[in-house]
């Protein structure tokens, strides 16, 4: 116990989270709100890659929303067409979404920012004709019913509540993952090619391999996400998977604030109950929000590390210094 | 597919060819002065398209709403130039690409709020009765589309050649610091280039708006496949940018009659992808692409 005292001491930011998270559940019964957190989940898992890729490495993806789909569709066709068992589906769904991410970097990721953001947006216009055009597969605009839930060995996970456990720990693992991988040399690696990338490469770093690897990870965790969304409502359409909500996981990590990866977490919450409560007054008025909040974090940010939620506090870029999460902040 | 079905699609290409030339230069205008990518291009246009439906809605004529719709569209570029490109010219590649990504959500949902989520329609300039040329048939909304296209190009290089400022304009984007010790104040040529640029946008929406309709979606389109004829003619040139819009038109034109309209709009990402996979300067374009 006493080796260990240290190790907690270190992630105590991550495991009260987990604590928290994982016990939800146990006193929160009503399924509207049940739902929203398992939603929360899934954005959180995309925002994670996204953070990754942006806020770590420095490269925007305006084109998530076509891995998720990718995930969502691959869960969807490989479960109903072919009785795969939905776990085996996920993975094989993943793993196809990394090949397509890596077919896309490559050419765009040697370029400058403009075009992979430019290259994102035609893979995720592409995806989402594929999806309305490959009708023999995908059922076009009807989208596809009857994905069956998510089960290990005969138990149904497919309740709220054991849902809910399943895709945050899923989200946790995740969440672990992004952490140590931006503590580690590949994470620092990140953010040097992030400041400077001819410096980044006089090191030895080969940086387009690197930027590759981080987009096809980013892919996966979106992909993943994807069918987990489908497993849970057991039905996928196209208009799911628009360029509209690869910008709003966008926003969702730049609300969070870029050099963090609890950011994700921060900016995931924001565009997950944002919405939710502008429905209240006017649904249509969301994506109104979420661009004038683009440009205006944009317009008075201030360095990569900060946050807005830090900035409001007026702790700009201090590190360690605002309670458990922060300690988490890497740079 | 017959000779008369070729002549037929192509000027159907060279149709919306116009169009992706005059977004493709709006694009360039602005890559020029400011070496930033406009996200929120296509909703220029897009916006063109609605506000000339809105005015006409009020019983303008239509070459008032045209005009009407071009002002409207230049304040709302220049209003953009101000608020939010111009504390971010240093401020690196993602934050402009993050706030023209947001700009465009804001004109996305404005353009919603106002008009609402169906495609609308202007009557065409000067009725529908088509006209034949051959045996291929083209509606007179082709020809004033493809006839104003040429009008605005020709006017823009004159401009660009041949006044002092349209020249100073050329050389802030040869080399901004040169252009401001020579006395050129590159705050105006910035704000004057999104000016033109959403006139320019303007004007293509609402021409194209009687053929193929305008709803608040259609600019994403729009944009991504300006930005696809841009890089196909070599970001950074104006040339290329007609050019590059014409033969992606044309391109997507024979796609249809040779593949299916349904994968009409991918083929513009396909030949982004792989102009940015192959010659990534574009096929006339004599600036390399910096890699960072």
């Amino acid at each position: 116990m006493t080796t260990l005292t240290p190790f907690f001491r270190r992630h105590v930011g991550y495991f009260v989270f987990a604590v928290v998270i994982m016990s939800i559940p146990a006193y929160l019964g009503d399924i509207y709100y049940l739902s929203v957190l398992a939603f929360m989940g899934t954005r959180f898992m995309m925002a994670l890659g996204l953070s990754m890729l942006l806020g770590q490495a420095g490269q925007i993806s305006l084109g998530q929303a076509a891995f998720v789909g990718i995930g969502a569709y691959g869960g969807a066709i490989l479960t109903t067409r072919l009785g795969f068992n939905p776990w085996l589906a996920m993975a094989l769904a993943a793993i196809v979404a990394a090949i397509i991410a890596g077919l896309v970097g490559m050419p765009t990721l040697r370029l400058k920012g403009h075009y992979l953001a430019m290259g994102t947006l035609g893979i995720n216009e592409i995806i989402y004709i594929l999806l309305v055009q490959l009708k023999g597969l995908t059922n076009g605009t009807d989208g596809i019913t009857g994905i069956p839930s998510l089960s290990i060995g005969g138990l149904d996970l497919g309740g709220p509540k054991a849902y809910h456990l399943v895709v945050w720990g899923v989200a946790l693992l995740m969440l672990r993952f992004a952490l140590n991988l931006s503590r580690s040399r590949i994470g620092r690696s990140l953010r040097a090619l992030h400041k400077s990338e001819p410096a980044a490469q006089s090191l030895g770093m080969n940086t387009s391999a690197r930027k590759v690897q981080v987009f096809m990870l980013a892919a996966v965790f979106a992909s993943i996400a994807g069918s987990f969304d489908a497993y849970y409502v057991n039905y996928v359409s196209p208009e799911s998977y628009t360029i509209t909500f690869s910008v709003i996981v966008v926003t969702g990590v730049i609300i969070g604030g870029l050099g963090t990866i609890w950011g994700a977490l921060w900016g995931t919450v924001a565009i997950v109950v944002l919405p939710e409560i502008l429905k209240r007054v006017n649904e249509d008025v969301t994506n109104l929000v979420f661009g004038v909040l683009l440009i205006l974090i944009m317009i008075f940010w201030q360095g990569r590390s900060v946050s807005l939620w830090q900035r409001i506090r007026g702790r700009g870029g201090v590190r360690g210094d605002s309670g458990p999460p922060s300690r988490e902040i890497e740079e | 597919m017959t000779f008369d079905q070729f002549l037929q699609y192509i000027f159907s290409g060279i149709t919306s060819g116009s169009i992706y030339a005059l977004t493709a230069l709006g694009f360039t205008l602005i890559f020029n002065a400011t070496q930033v990518i406009n996200f929120s291009q296509g909703q220029l246009v897009m916006l063109g398209g609605m506000v000339a439906v809105g005015f006409h809605e009020f019983g303008l004529p239509l070459w008032a709403c045209f005009l009407a719709s071009i002002v409207v569209v230049v304040l709302l570029s220049a209003g953009l130039e101000r608020s939010a490109i111009r504390p971010l010219l240093n401020k690196g590649v993602m934050a402009q690409v993050i706030a023209t990504v947001g700009a465009s959500f804001v004109f996305e949902t404005g353009a919603m709020m106002i008009w609402g989520r169906d495609a609308l329609t202007l009557p065409a300039f000067s009725g529908e009765d088509p006209i034949s040329l051959g045996k291929a048939t083209v509606v007179p909304q082709t020809l004033w589309v493809v006839g104003l296209t040429a009008l605005i190009v020709i006017a823009l290089q004159l401009f660009y050649r041949k006044t002092l400022f349209g020249k100073a304009v050329r050389a802030c984007s040869v080399n901004p610091m040169a252009a401001r010790l020579q006395g050129i104040s590159y705050r105006r040529v910035v704000l004057f280039s999104f000016a033109m640029s959403g006139a320019i946008s303007a004007a293509a929406g609402v021409m194209i708006t009687p053929i193929s309709f305008m709803s608040y979606s259609s600019g994403a389109l729009l944009g991504l496949k300006g930005f696809a004829a841009a890089t196909l003619g070599g970001l950074g040139s104006p040339v290329g940018a007609v050019a590059g819009g014409f033969a992606l038109g044309i391109m997507e034109a024979l796609g249809v009659g040779l593949v299916s309209a349904g994968y009409k709009d991918a083929i513009a990402f396909v030949i982004l992808l792989l102009v940015l996979f192959v010659r990534p300067a574009g096929l006339l374009g004599a600036k390399v692409v910096s890699r960072q």
